[in-house]
């Protein structure tokens, strides 16, 4: 086949980082080539430097036997290049239509052709398969319609190869399904497309060809029909990963229990009518789309929100003071959705957030009720070494370390603590192979020691294979536990997707 | 009472409102432009000012005033220049660059008007625009009056709203600002130099708002002196929410301003003795809070205002 892209010895630091490293590769006519790696292996950097965002330190890019100017995205265009980013880049003030249209024509043109761009959307639309209304509101469209946009407002400046960067992030089961289809379709009209995940499955089903990416260096190339998944996956980590197993635990007394929970406001998605039982030794799984609830089910859980109606009891039907504090103190550990912001403060030091929840203990405290500095620093490595959170320093601050180590630090905070129920909402998002793994352990070895866990979690692999049961979130409800063992990633998918709600 | 309600129904009144309308009505879609593409212009009560002050300077040293418009314009998209550089090219804080410039330009108008007129003591005055009658319509009792009776100044203010609608619905650069000032990143993707367009938007606002402090000096009254605009600029930045940065209603927000203004003038005289004047000078700014209270409700603010855009950088 022909080559379409040539990627020539591209180099790009941030500082003294190498995010890639003399990476060269060719994408042909008519393929899916995959870029697989870990977070921070430089598949972003590497397709912000195609499609222009970026400038390298030095190489070059050949597309159809024309360079490509960085630091522009104007040039990649021109030449055919589509990009849909990780992060939706769509107006969400404007209609379907004017997301699509601008950029058609040069912004001191004196007429907006409407007309013209309209009939080719729904020509576009039809050919791809590719449904959409073009004068809805962004803001009022599903992810997976966002996504069915990006894609079009690629065809529709005429691209011939497509860049679709984590594709899947937001989509359920069938939507990703129906992606990929539309992948083909797209292939088999004679577009290229590059596809850039870390989920490993996916690409093996939709992929012609297959690259990984680790630590901003290309370390290998194959044809997907003779990719081998385990070596693929060692070859992105660089060694063997150990996934942890579940072992039977006995499990103990209900540690928490809610009825009839409802909460309505402004700020947060509603949630109606949540029954839950938890118990020591058991991780319930709470699966469901992103914006369906689990982030005001998080909130509610760890004292953050007040329901509006329904009551959770604790062990034997106690109730206290909706607060984070007095959750707390009755053994309740909660891992937020976004670590960064609501689970530790970037600028400060390891061993100041470490020491954050315990800061009314009298042990850290001197005599005169300063902090007690040696004991801090005390506890802060002892959690490093236990947790294996890699730094360099106690001393340095959080924001430096890796989405991994950030979660190893959260967790082993309050893992220190002993919790009794740990609300963990996302705890593996975002995380690469080895982080995902370690964290699992951790979660698994406390409901081995009798921790009642939440997982709330949008990965379904993770969800079936470490909680004992599952229960799914649809539009703010909340369905019976379904036993893991009994049960399927189909059939959980398609209670995501709303059926027996 | 009856007093009260009967000056609705005078053309004067609604003649004085228009009237008073007008520089708001240019200084807020100035702002609108600006914010729309994500830019904040606190610069706006200065380069009103030395909008005000260029215009009349112009007129005065024997151009005409048309003339005066123009360098009026000029001037105001200079300073928009000025402020595109620091809050969009260099990504600087929008609002202590804004408040740099309505320093910078208020002090450097008047600096500049000392040193051509260093010795005068009452305010020098030139030929403003006078009110043209409208053929036919302007015979019209009551609408007559209150509608077709104004200077051609008034009339370009509304036509300056007319342009502002049609730019930002129906050209690619209106799609352009009102992309910027949402989701730069969307702009960039498409290909469109984000930098480009809010430094379009900037400049352009800058300018109406330059002109719209000219309306002070040629067309409302007919001379310059210091603090004219007296805080014109920041009732348009609050009518920028009231009208949800929408070009047509900044049209609406600055008459309902501009009548309660004029309704309050024309109030005091009736009951100068027993209402002290104060509560009637005060009354414009409280409902105004009041209808911004209720309209900023439901108000959607530009996503990406007060952010800057950065290329090429980790997100």
């Amino acid at each position: 086949m022909e080559n379409l892209l040539k990627v020539e010895k591209i180099t790009k630091k941030f500082g003294n980082f190498f995010a890639n490293h003399e990476i060269n590769f060719e994408v042909r006519k008519g393929e899916v080539l995959a870029i697989l790696g870990e977070n921070g292996a430089g598949k972003t950097t590497l397709m912000n430097i195609l499609f222009g965002h970026y400038t390298p330190d030095s190489g070059n890019v050949i597309f159809e036997g024309h360079k490509i100017d960085f630091g522009n995205t104007n040039s990649a265009i021109k030449l055919g290049i589509g990009m849909v980013h990780q992060h939706f880049t769509l107006a969400e003030n404007l209609t379907v239509l004017e997301n699509i249209m601008i950029g058609k024509q040069s912004i001191f043109s004196l007429s907006l052709p409407k007309k013209d761009a309209r009939k080719k959307l729904l020509r576009l639309s039809e050919k791809y398969g590719l449904p959409i209304n073009p004068d809805s509101m962004v803001t009022d469209l599903s992810v997976s319609e966002k996504q069915r946009l990006e894609i079009l407002k690629t065809l529709f400046l005429d691209c011939k190869l497509l860049i679709l960067d984590e594709p899947t992030a937001a989509l359920t089961p069938q939507e990703t399904e129906a992606l990929f289809a539309t992948v083909r379709e797209m292939v088999e009209l004679g577009l290229s497309v590059i596809l850039i995940s870390h989920k490993l499955n996916e690409i093996l089903r939709v992929s012609d060809r297959i690259i990984v990416l680790r630590d901003g260096a290309l370390v290998g190339e194959v044809n997907t029909n003779s990719a081998v998944r385990s070596e693929i996956a060692e070859m992105i980590v660089g060694k063997k990963i150990e996934y942890p197993k579940k072992q039977d635990v006995k499990r103990k007394s209900q540690y928490l229990q809610l009825t009839d929970i409802s909460y309505k406001s402004l700020s947060f998605p509603a949630v109606q009518n949540i029954n839950l039982t938890l118990s020591g030794g058991q991780i319930l799984g709470i699966a469901g789309v992103a914006g369906n609830g689990q982030t005001t089910l998080a909130k509610l859980l760890s004292g953050h929100l007040k329901p509006s109606s329904g009551e959770v009891l604790f062990y034997e039907n106690k109730k206290v003071n909706t607060s984070p504090k007095s959750f707390m103190n009755l053994g309740l550990a909660y891992i937020p959705e976004d670590r960064n912001s609501d689970g530790l403060v970037g600028e400060m030091e390891i061993w100041e957030n470490v020491i954050m929840t315990e800061i009314d203990t009298p042990y850290f405290r001197n005599k005169f009720g300063w902090i007690n500095k040696s004991k801090s620093f005390e506890r802060a490595t002892n959690l490093c070494n236990l947790y294996d959170v890699r730094m360099q320093s106690i001393r340095q601050p959080c924001r430096l370390l890796s989405g991994g180590n950030v979660q190893k630090l959260l967790l082993g905070r309050w893992l220190m603590r002993s919790p009794k129920i740990i609300i963990a909402c996302q705890p593996t998002r975002g995380l690469d192979e080895g982080a995902i793994a370690s964290i699992q352990k951790l979660l698994l070895q406390a409901r081995a020691k009798g921790s009642g866990i939440v997982l709330i979690s949008e990965d379904l692999d993770e969800l079936l294979s470490i909680s004992d049961d599952v229960a799914v979130m649809y539009k703010g409800a909340l369905s019976e536990p379904i036993n893991t063992e009994q049960t399927d990633k189909l059939s959980i998918g398609l209670m995501m997707a709303g059926e027996g709600f | 009472m009856i007093e009260f309600f009967e000056i609705f129904l005078t053309a004067g009144f609604w003649a004085a409102t228009i009237r008073i309308a007008c520089p708001l009505i240019l200084a807020t879609l100035g702002e609108v432009l600006c914010e729309r593409a994500g830019v904040l212009n606190l610069g706006i009560e200065g380069i009103m000012s030395i909008g005000a002050m260029v215009g009349w300077m112009t007129v005065f040293l024997g151009a005409d005033l048309y003339t005066g418009i123009l360098a009026a314009l000029i001037i105001g998209g200079v300073f928009g220049l000025m402020h595109a550089i620091f809050t969009v090219y260099l990504g600087a804080s929008q609002h202590v660059t804004g408040i740099g410039i309505t320093m910078l330009a208020s002090s450097l108008g008047f600096f500049i008007f000392k040193l051509i007129l260093p010795a005068s003591t009452t305010p020098p005055k030139i030929k403003p625009f006078q009110p043209i009658d409208i053929p036919f319509l302007s015979d019209l009792p009551f609408f007559g009056q209150a509608l077709f009776q104004h200077t051609p100044f008034t009339y370009l203010a509304i036509v300056a709203v007319i342009f502002a609608f049609w730019l930002m619905n129906s050209t690619p650069l209106g799609l352009s600002i009102k992309m910027a000032g949402e989701n730069p990143m969307a702009l960039e993707a498409q290909g469109i130099d984000v930098f480009l367009v809010r430094t379009i938007a900037v400049v352009l606002g800058s300018a109406f708002m330059a002109v719209g402090g000219a309306y002070l000096t040629l067309s409302a009254f007919d001379a310059f002196y210091f603090g004219m605009i007296n805080g014109r600029g920041w009732i348009a930045i609050a009518l920028v929410i009231f009208a949800s940065w929408k070009p047509e209603r900044a049209l609406l927000g600055a008459l309902l301003f501009a009548g309660l203004d004029a309704y309050q003038v024309r109030a005091q005289q009736l009951a100068g003795a027993v209402i002290p004047y104060q509560f009637f000078l005060m009354m414009p700014f409280v409902l105004s809070i009041i209808a911004m209270i209720i309209a900023a409700k439901r108000t959607r603010y530009p996503k990406a205002l007060l952010v800057p855009f950065r290329r090429g950088e980790r997100h």
